[in-house]
């Protein structure tokens, strides 16, 4: 990552690219660059599956039936006895976090200036994400209703 | 690492700063921080259902609050917001010639936001004021 001074004038960007000025930077840039333009991607394609996913969830949990009322354990058993729905909510899960954190990832390269500061945050997030991901995970798909006869 | 942030503020810089947009900039930011702060909370408060249905009620029973109530909405708007602007930026960002009509689409955007937000501030109102009213 810290590459010397001596090394980028061989990676010149494919294409034309920016004036020789920018060389430099370009060439300790590239890799980088590869990730962030992944992740960029990512964030405009998660964001259109997430208009449906996530705009849906809460309206079908605040609107319809007086809202957010009639949910209890019932009604969340019910709704996880079908593979859409538990489907829907472990993919709104996944891409929500990782949707999530990479913006928080993008808000900590904005405005953490010190690296150490920076590097520290995001791995918070990481490690955080990382954990609800597996704990939704394991809830959604081992969740087991009949564990409580007449709960539901 | 000091190169590479300086670059991803160049990115940003040249859409939205000191651009009309950067009003829906800093709101995106704000109601991003916000959806994924609750969605920490959320997927704890999801799990506790694998305790059980006495211990998941319990935990709902948390939220049978008209000021919390009022809080979905805020989350509600937050999230409606937040995916018109992003489809609006992905727009702009696949199709750059629209750019020339950004100031057409923000209030289309915007327009759009105002129209979904109504009947849901109708209705998640009224169920505010219905649980105050029990």
């Amino acid at each position: 990552m810290m590459a010397t001074t001596t090394e980028p004038t061989t990676s010149a960007p494919r294409g034309g690219g920016p004036p020789p000025s920018r060389d430099l930077r370009m060439g300790r840039e590239r890799p980088l660059g590869g990730f962030e333009l992944w992740a960029w991607l990512f964030m405009r394609i998660s964001g259109l599956v997430l208009l449906i996913l996530a705009v849906g969830h809460v309206l079908i949990m605040h609107i319809p039936g007086g809202g957010v009322s009639r949910i209890d354990f019932g009604f969340v058993a019910t709704r996880w006895s079908s593979p859409f729905w538990q489907t829907w909510d472990w993919m709104l899960l996944s891409l929500a976090l990782v949707h999530g954190i990479n913006g928080l990832r993008n808000i900590t390269l904005d405005h953490v200036e010190r690296t150490g500061v920076r590097f520290a945050a995001n791995m918070f997030f990481y490690v955080l994400g990382f954990t609800l991901f597996v704990l939704g995970t394991i809830i959604v798909v081992t969740f087991d209703p009949s564990k409580w006869p007449g709960a539901v | 690492m000091a190169i590479r942030a300086s670059k991803r503020k160049s990115d940003y810089g040249s859409v939205y700063r000191g651009h009309p947009g950067q009003w829906s900039w800093l709101f995106h930011r704000v109601t991003g921080v916000a959806i994924i702060l609750f969605l920490f909370a959320h997927v704890v408060d999801t799990a506790v259902i694998g305790w059980g249905p006495e211990a998941y009620n319990r935990v709902l029973s948390a939220y049978e609050n008209p000021f919390v109530r009022l809080l979905e909405l805020g989350l509600v708007t937050a999230v409606v917001y937040h995916s018109l602007n992003g489809i609006k930026i992905t727009l702009i960002d696949f199709f750059p010639r629209l750019t020339r009509h950004i100031k057409g689409i923000s209030i289309a955007t915007l327009l759009l936001f105002i129209g979904t937000m109504i009947p849901i501030a109708v209705i998640m109102g009224k169920q505010a004021l219905d649980l105050w009213n029990a």
